[in-house]
């Protein structure tokens, strides 16, 4: 697992890259109660902003970490924005098919992620 | 206590706060708890379904001592506000309204009849001003007392009788706007039946030397939970409740705010004391001929909440009004919201578009409170 600054993590699936938020982005934001995914099959670039999450508190973007294409989205989320809180590490939002995984090495791993948050 | 790094005031039961795990932000100059583990949304649904304790010692406790009498204070306060001050009836508890002289909200209150004096509370942002405006408005009829060795307790919600009765027995008798004086470990207590959730529930002002023991006392109790700012906002959301600063200020008048109600027959027009308050005149031509724009509920289609500044549009496109408030009501289940919109389009059951993240969505008008209330009358 790797992670953005942004409180994203990001997981490996073949040539596809899972995005989610982590436990602790899940926690500050407090409970999730709107989800709104991006269209499969869109092109995103990098700080693209795809998804948005609403809390109880506010609302936030979440960034497309790589460049690449929205090839599913995790549907179950918009009718169940809870699930973000009862296990922020299964609630993955979308997929991005990359050429190159490498471009996951520049991100953080677990504990440099997890002094980025100590 | 004031933090001299942050310049943050401290409540007397921060302490209290971080043991129960509160999370402290600022805010109104202090800080206070926004939530606890339990998270807004359980705070929320526990207070609706059992009984939620909050910590509101923020807000400003003023005593208005009068030094010529009840009745001449009584009328000097009808000289800053649209309502019936003179008809209040000892015991009782009443909505008032601070105005300016272009019939703007300088503040909302409640003030409560104790008998030989008016005890008022109001919001912690405006207590200085407050103060001021009382001491120059009322110095010939009144002291202005700012209390500093209280706090203020609320407990909301169906269950809040039963608690507070295990501790002030002849609270369970009271009803919505009653005001009491009851004893605690030898202190008095303050107590009115009210609050700010849409619920049945106390408002509890307690001197600091008990004030960490009753609220250990009723937290103690299974059904008793410390409720935060979180919930708190969402909970009078639903409930149509006004937050000053956000749904009504210094420009907004009572009319187009929606709270005609808290004018009485006595000061509109033709009324025996009519006018004869900060912006009278506006105010009374809008209660006489109805205001330009008006404060309505507004119900966002889908699960996307409207936060305020969220820009209304009439289905033509036209520009007509703007969310004040707005989020997602956990007892209701979906987005709730509030804001101004031109007369011409607050009835009930249009259909307006809300401008969220460049689209413009559906949003319709919808009468306030989202949830009805159940106050004990």
């Amino acid at each position: 697992m790797k992670y953005t600054k942004e409180h994203e993590w990001l997981r490996v699936e073949g040539d596809l890259v899972v995005v989610g938020i982590t436990e602790h982005a899940a926690e500050q934001l407090g409970d999730v109660v709107f989800v709104e995914l991006p269209e499969v099959e869109t092109m995103v670039a990098e700080g693209d902003e795809v998804a948005v999450i609403e809390s109880v508190k506010a609302a936030s973007d979440i960034l497309a970490p790589v460049d690449g294409e929205i090839v599913a989205v995790n549907d179950k989320l918009v009718d169940r924005p809870g699930l973000v809180n009862d296990d922020p590490t299964a609630a993955w939002f979308f997929k991005i098919k990359v050429d190159d995984l490498g471009v996951l090495d520049d991100f953080m791993d677990e504990d440099e992620y997890q002094d980025l948050i100590g | 206590m004031t933090d001299s790094e942050t310049g943050l005031k401290q409540l007397a039961l921060h302490d209290l706060h971080e043991t129960l795990g509160g999370k402290m932000v600022p805010f109104a100059g202090y800080r206070m708890p926004v939530q606890y583990p339990a998270g807004v949304m359980k705070e929320h649904l526990h207070t609706r379904a059992e009984a939620g304790l909050f910590d509101v010692s923020h807000m400003g406790q003023i005593l208005l001592r009068p030094t010529r009498g009840m009745e001449a204070l009584c009328l000097g306060f009808e000289t800053l506000m649209p309502v019936d001050v003179l008809g209040l009836k000892p015991g009782r508890q009443r909505y008032g309204l601070l105005t300016n002289e272009t019939g703007g909200i300088l503040d909302d209150l409640m003030f409560a009849n104790r008998g030989d004096h008016l005890f008022v509370v109001v919001n912690a942002a405006c207590v200085a001003a407050d103060t001021e405006h009382l001491r120059a408005g009322l110095s010939e009829v009144c002291d202005v007392v700012s209390l500093t060795d209280r706090g203020l307790l609320a407990l909301q919600g169906p269950k809040a009788e039963a608690a507070l009765a295990r501790l002030l027995p002849e609270t369970a008798a009271m009803r919505f706007m009653d005001v009491i004086s009851a004893e605690y470990q030898g202190a008095e207590l303050w107590v009115s039946r009210s609050g700010y959730t849409g619920e049945d529930g106390f408002e509890i002002s307690v001197p600091e030397t008990v004030l960490m023991a009753f609220a250990e006392a009723l937290l103690a109790m299974p059904e008793v939970a410390p409720i935060g700012l979180g919930a708190r906002d969402s909970l009078r959301l639903e409930a149509g409740l006004c937050l000053y600063g956000h749904d009504i200020d210094a420009t907004t008048s009572p009319v187009e705010a929606g709270l005609d109600w808290a004018i009485q027959k006595v000061r509109r027009t033709g009324g025996a004391r009519q006018g004869g308050f900060p912006g009278d005149l506006r105010i009374l031509h809008e209660l006489d001929e109805g205001p330009e724009r008006l404060r309505v509920g507004l119900q966002p289609e889908g699960r996307a909440p409207m936060r305020e500044g969220t820009e209304l549009f009439a289905s033509d496109g036209t520009p007509i009004g703007a969310v004040t408030s707005g989020g997602f009501g956990p007892s209701v289940e979906a987005p709730v919201a509030m804001g101004y919109v031109a007369a011409s389009h607050a009835m009930s059951g249009e259909t307006l578009l809300g401008e969220l993240r460049g689209k413009r969505l559906p949003v319709t008008v919808r009468p306030l409170p989202f949830r009805p209330s159940t106050y004990k009358r």
